[in-house]
């Protein structure tokens, strides 16, 4: 019975939990400029590979001069540098390409569009300042808990590894949100930008300031996306392509929680990271543990192949708008 | 070049002088396309041993060796058939070494060699659907098809003991063709395969993968993968999560970089590939140094042996018509009878008049089986304190 829970938890829950925030964080960048720039911003993959970029180049900088961070790594202390020049990148960007359709009243299709260019632009900036090989930037302590020493402690045949990268995700993750949560709820720029978002004409017509709310919505965007790259990269590995490859699970996410809404864009990137990892996951391992013996299953009890990861992310989609256009948590329909 | 033709004229014109007969070989490789950075080593090679033998001037009774070079582009079929058909019935080859790429030494023979009954050695096609093509007895390759490595594996699998193991391969032609080859021979000797899962290369993320192996469980994991790519991230994933604890590493895994990036993970996990212990190796490497170009370029070795099993054959069967010869090659390349390495061709031919039996090794100790094609030599090694230590070879 415990190995049964163990093992979920080594191979489903714990690898969920920290891919799930992972995404809900790329999913709260994308909700946000949706709410309020009111377009989908497809260059949000390549926003993160950027402010991942950025932070790993800073750390190596921190590495050579001698800095690091003890048991945590050294990219934490890299990030805010690492956000900081994605901010200004993207408010840069802003300026030189949004600026211009957003004066023109451009349809969201058009934005949409635009949005792919500038992608391709990072995409190519990314590949040609730090190339395209895989990158690895993760320093410090390894694992929180290792799977032989679980077994040593508890005894039990399954084990269960938790790595500092898993922990810090979720620890970094929560402390974003609740602090994103805090600045939307209670400060006046945060209420400003809500209010943008419900009612744009009734926002300008109370004397809010439109270029400054979008300004301060890049920043937070820029944000939540450099940490959202930095993490994932911290607990996988960093290569431009995967995170171009992000995009579809983080929209995915980001459209079955409700575009708009950031409750949504946390809850849509857990049951999209949840749905990935155990509808793939071959259960016969479990149900061992739990049936008795002769009645253990000879088959993999696995729903999928792992190849069709990618196709669940896509199905909850497709479900999603056609049953629930607005997502779970009631945004705007698509 | 100077010096090449040189030679050649000097031995055209010796020869002349003495033989009544000519023979010709067609040397079909990709001197443009995917592979033109290593044909020219392929095909200088091959003419090293057909100059040899002129240099004894003794085969069949002092006939001239001359060779003929054709493009197989390595990709286009319908120009390397085309290139082909030129060798045959316009310069009339006696036999033809080539063609280099698997898709193009198909449509040769299929083409060219069995319509005007030409006998074809590829020193580099390793497809593992070449071993059940139509051939009449006309195609040989001095390269392992893929296939063999799979039986290779299990067989160190059950020399070590190992019943029970978890397969993922890398999603293209290279990681599902072993994996396939590999689960058949496991399988008929005893073995169970838990579950065969692909991973796709280029990916950050592995837990999946690694979930749906560790569930199907086994004493070990295979990783048909790639050394930089998916094959090294399944590895790393099964060593964080505790799902695997020792690994069994095919060709494509093998890599110093993989001890690098993972470590003491990898400590106790073993693999093939291919390699030889043969004395042949070496002094290919010489012969290939004196003649001026790269000995450790790819299937140089191979080219070698198979312009030189292509010639011995000739010479015991007294006779330079593939129909006469094709029933030979398998003779002169395999036990019993007397080793012949590189660089021994004159030697061979003289045993061979004597009427002594030969056992070509070549440069790769070419053993050929079952429809001609080489059994291939692979090492086996086990990772001991951060390093590749060979064990063994088979």
């Amino acid at each position: 019975m415990l190995n049964a829970l163990v093992a979920f938890l080594n191979f489903v829950f714990v690898p969920g939990l920290a891919y799930g925030a992972q995404l809900a964080l790329g999913a709260l960048g994308v909700t946000l400029i949706y709410g309020i720039l009111r377009f989908s911003n497809f260059a949000h993959g390549d926003t993160m590979a950027f402010g991942t970029m950025v932070t790993i180049l800073a750390t190596w900088g921190l590495q050579s001069l001698g800095i690091s961070g003890g048991v945590l790594p050294t990219a934490l202390i890299a990030l805010p540098f690492g956000i900081l020049v994605t901010a200004l990148f993207v408010l840069g960007t802003d300026r030189l390409v949004y600026r211009f359709y957003r004066k023109q009243k451009a349809a969201p299709t058009i934005l949409v569009i635009v949005s792919l260019g500038v992608m391709f632009v990072m995409n190519g900036l990314v590949r040609f300042i730090i190339g395209v090989e895989e990158q690895a930037f993760a320093d410090g302590g390894r694992f929180l808990i290792t799977a032989g020493d679980f077994k040593a402690w508890t005894g039990l045949k399954e084990g269960l590894a938790i790595r500092t990268t898993q922990g810090i995700t979720v620890v970094t993750a929560v402390i974003v949100v609740v602090a994103l949560f805090w600045f939307l709820g209670k400060t006046r720029t945060g209420k400003s930008m809500r209010a943008f978002s419900d009612n744009e004409d009734l926002a300008l017509l109370s004397g809010i300031n439109p270029e400054r709310v979008v300004q301060v919505t890049w920043i937070i965007a820029a944000a939540l996306a450099t940490i959202a790259g930095v993490l994932y990269g911290l607990d996988k590995s960093f290569k431009a392509f995967t995170y171009f490859q992000l995009l579809l699970p983080i929209f995915a996410a980001a459209i079955v929680g409700g575009l708009g809404s950031p409750l949504g864009a946390i809850a849509g990137g857990f049951v999209i990271a949840f749905s990935e990892v155990t509808v793939t996951y071959a259960w016969k391992k479990v149900v061992t543990y739990l049936v008795p013996a002769d009645m253990a299953p000879d088959g993999l009890l696995q729903l999928m192949s792992t190849d069709y990861k990618f196709a669940v992310s896509f199905a909850i989609l497709i479900i999603v708008l056609l049953f629930m256009p607005t997502g779970l948590f009631k945004g705007k329909s698509v | 070049m100077k010096k090449l033709l040189l030679a050649s004229t000097a031995t055209v014109l010796l020869a002349g002088a003495a033989s009544a007969q000519d023979v010709k070989i067609g040397i079909i490789l990709g001197f443009t396309g995917p592979l033109e950075s290593i044909t020219p080593s392929m095909a200088a090679s091959a003419e090293i041993a057909i100059k040899e033998v002129n240099d004894a001037g003794t085969l069949l009774d002092g006939a001239a060796v001359t060779s003929v070079r054709a493009d197989s582009t390595c990709v286009d079929a319908a120009a390397a058939t085309a290139a082909a058909e030129r060798l045959v019935t316009s310069d009339k080859v006696a036999g033809i070494m080539g063609a280099d790429c698997s898709g193009v030494a198909g449509a040769i023979l299929q083409n060219v060699a069995r319509p005007n009954g030409v006998v074809m050695i590829s020193p580099s096609a390793t497809s593992p659907g070449l071993s059940q093509a139509e051939d009449d007895g006309l195609f040989f390759r001095t390269a392992p098809s893929d296939a063999r490595q799979g039986e290779v594996m299990a067989d160190v699998l059950k020399d070590k003991g190992v019943t029970s193991v978890a397969l993922t391969y890398t999603n293209n032609d290279y990681g599902k063709g072993l994996a396939d080859s590999f689960q058949q021979a496991f399988e008929a000797a005893g073995g169970t395969v838990t579950i065969s899962a692909a991973h796709e290369d280029g990916k950050a993320d592995y837990s999946a993968e690694v979930g749906a192996l560790a569930a199907a469980g086994g004493d070990l994991l295979v990783v048909a993968g790639y050394v930089d790519q998916g094959g090294k991230g399944v590895i790393q994933g099964a060593l964080d999560s505790g799902a695997f604890s020792q690994f069994m590493l095919p060709d494509g895994m093998y890599g110093e970089s993989l001890i690098a990036a993972i470590g003491e993970g990898l400590e106790g996990s073993f693999g093939t590939v291919p390699g030889t212990d043969s004395d042949g190796a070496e002094k290919m490497l010489e012969l290939a140094k004196a003649a001026g170009f790269d000995g450790t370029s790819s299937y140089v070795g191979e080219s070698y042996d198979a312009a030189a099993l292509m010639l011995l054959a000739m010479q015991a069967a007294g006779s330079a018509a593939p129909a006469d010869y094709k029933g030979k090659i398998e003779e002169v390349a395999n036990a019993p009878g007397e080793k012949i390495y590189p660089g021994e061709l004159a030697k061979a031919i003289e045993l061979l008049k004597a009427g002594t039996d030969i056992d070509y090794v070549g440069a790769t100790a070419v053993e050929l089986i079952g429809p001609g094609e080489s059994a291939g030599s692979f090492r086996e090694y086990t990772v001991t304190e951060g390093a590749f230590v060979t064990d063994g070879f088979r």
